[in-house]
């Protein structure tokens, strides 16, 4: 079990102010999806509340102690994190890569144990590339390598994890899939936060929604609550078709909209 | 997502895995080759039971000499300072995560070049044997602080290359002064001739000066290879993987100033030994950066000390310098290796 609580956290970058005074408690058990169109902060909190980013204002704590006296791999072995962009600066094989995810739980001498290649095992079977395991990874497609990535994340087996569009360039059986993962992963008591950009994809599988506009927390809650046409309009500055009362809620982007400053 | 993962199929990839366990023991025993050839070939070629005939004590004092005071020193030097290089260079590759690093483009290099410099500029090396060596450690390290102040709090390694790229072409400048600046024809043949770099005529006094600033940079460059391996996913990714970058940043550069000061300081500026033998052995590793670091050592080892036999092998009318044989030396082995490892860059 692991519980974030965020309380008043600003953040800049770059003397910019990137997030407004924010305050959320992130569960185990718990899907949280952090939407916003593109420069709301939503990269700035997720690195904020695992200690990358320093807080300007507010506090940060991980079960109830503050971020700012742990140390990063204290913060490592309780949350994994999966960076955007997939990242890999060698050619390293794919199960090189993955058991980069041990290194939270390897001393600087000490070596990589049986049970670390178990939790390395585990992590290839749930993300689904124990067929990859001998290539090199900047070799792979886009999506393999997105799996590849998640897989290194989940390899850590800490209480929780943080995903930055870990759906990006994946075809939308992966998606799925990766989705499904990171469900599976919150039923079974992680607390997992990921951000995303497919609505439908965060209607359908979070449960609860974090919705961001220029840094600040504009609306918190089940998808149900969260999106609605007035605030893909006031947000997102789109128009869509929605449907959140099925069972398979969607929400699908239809145009810009394009009164946005006459009406205010 | 769970059908076609089929456990059984993941048997641990061990492609190369025995070329990859005989890497180390088949470079220790290069090490002892090229030691001994060092020790054996020259001018005066030395037979290994003489060898061990002055070794041991009872044999002819011409052989004793030198082997103790010419040999000796002259093979222990070369190890350090080849084995430095090669780490050196394969540290940086792995911190910057780029293929292009040496041990010059933090500026540790000319830095130290320049201590010795103006050791010899100023007659201050004519004092005693060991001041040009300490200046080119001090001057190293000042050119570290300098680094620190420049590169400021920034992670990003582009920062540091900028910050080092300036650093380097300022003692380059101060380079050129003191050669332009110098009093006669024969302190700028001096000062040129260290800076060709060489390892002959040393004395147990370098290999002592050497020793403990190789060590010291040594332990500090492979403290925490695993720091290395986690840049490869970039710095949000290394920290998350619980690196404490900072801490990993003062490490490396003060043990290449130390290390590569140190190594400077006895031999002068060698080039292409830090850059290219993390290339030469990276292919018969896994790739990750932690496990270049100890093949890259011995490697580097091998590389300078079989140079540095070349030297006095090929028969020139005026001495060849180390740092020109490893160059026309690096370069072609690098440009084959290159040509068939581009594909995977």
């Amino acid at each position: 079990m692991v519980t974030i609580a965020v309380k008043g956290l600003s953040a800049d970058l770059g003397g910019r102010a990137v997030l407004t005074n924010m305050s959320t408690v992130l569960r185990s058990g718990t899907l949280t999806g952090v939407i916003g169109p593109n420069g709301a902060g939503k990269s700035t909190f997720v690195r904020a509340i695992l200690g990358l980013l320093p807080a300007l204002e507010g506090s940060v704590t991980i079960d109830g102690r503050d971020i700012a006296g742990l140390s990063p791999r204290d913060i490592a072995r309780a949350i994994a994190y999966l960076p955007q962009g997939h990242t890999l600066h060698w050619p390293l094989t794919v199960e090189r890569v993955v058991s980069l995810g041990r290194l939270p739980h390897l001393g600087p001498m000490s070596r990589v144990g049986e049970h670390d290649l178990e939790a390395v095992r585990q992590a290839m079977i749930r993300a689904d590339i124990v067929h990859l395991s001998g290539r090199t990874v900047t070799e792979l497609s886009g999506g393999e390598r997105a799996r590849v990535m998640l897989a290194r994340a989940l390899a850590a087996d800490a209480r929780g994890i943080v995903a930055d569009e870990p759906l990006a360039s994946l075809d939308p059986g992966h998606q799925i899939d990766v989705m499904e993962l990171l469900a599976r992963e919150a039923r079974q008591g992680a607390m997992v936060v990921t951000v995303l950009h497919d609505l439908t994809m965060a209607a359908r599988y979070c449960d609860r929604l974090l919705l961001l506009d220029r840094g600040v927390l504009v609306a918190e809650g089940t998808p149900r609550e969260v999106l609605s046409a007035e605030r893909l309009r006031t947000v997102y500055g789109i128009t869509g078709y929605m449907d959140m009362a099925g069972a398979s809620p969607m929400v699908v982007p239809l145009g810009r909209y394009r009164d946005r400053q006459e009406q205010g | 997502m769970l059908e076609n993962a089929s456990p059984t199929r993941f048997a641990r990839p061990r492609f190369g895995h025995t070329r990859r366990r005989a890497l180390i023991p088949l470079l220790l025993a290069g090490v002892l080759v090229v030691a001994l050839a060092s020790m054996s070939l020259g001018p005066v070629s030395l037979p290994l039971p003489r060898i061990l005939a002055a070794m041991s004590g009872n044999a002819d004092t011409v052989a004793r000499a030198i082997l103790f005071e010419l040999r000796l020193p002259r093979t222990l030097v070369g190890l350090l300072v080849g084995g430095m290089l090669g780490l050196a260079g394969a540290v940086l590759q792995g911190y910057l995560r780029n293929p292009l690093a040496e041990p010059s483009v933090l500026g540790a290099s000319n830095s130290a070049a320049l201590g010795a410099v103006a050791a010899i500029y100023f007659g201050v090396a004519e004092w005693h044997v060991a001041m040009l060596p300490l200046l080119s450690i001090g001057s190293g390290l000042v050119a570290l602080v300098l680094l620190f102040l420049l590169a400021g709090r920034s992670e990003s390694p582009l920062t540091l290359i900028l910050a080092g790229i300036a650093v380097s072409t300022l003692a380059g400048a101060a380079i050129s002064l003191a050669l332009n600046l110098s009093p006669n024809p024969f302190a700028a043949m001096e000062i040129m001739a260290w800076l060709l770099g060489s390892i002959e005529n040393r004395t147990m006094e370098h290999v002592w000066i050497a020793l403990p600033c190789t060590l010291l940079g040594a332990a500090l460059l492979l403290h925490d290879p695993r720091a290395l391996d986690a840049l490869a996913i970039g710095e949000d990714g290394a920290r998350s993987l619980g690196v404490d970058l900072r801490g990993t940043r003062r490490r490396l550069l003060a043990g290449l100033a130390i290390g590569v000061g140190g190594a400077v300081a006895v031999s002068g500026s060698i080039g292409f030994v830090g850059l290219i033998v993390p290339h030469l052995v990276r292919p018969l590793t896994d790739r990750s950066p932690s496990a270049v670091l100890l093949p890259s050592l011995l490697g580097g080892a091998v590389l300078l000390s079989g140079a540095d036999i070349l030297v006095r092998l090929i028969p020139t009318s005026s001495e060849l310098k180390l740092g020109v044989v490893t160059a026309f030396l690096g370069v072609p082995i690098f440009l084959v290796h290159l040509l068939r490892e581009r594909r995977s860059w």
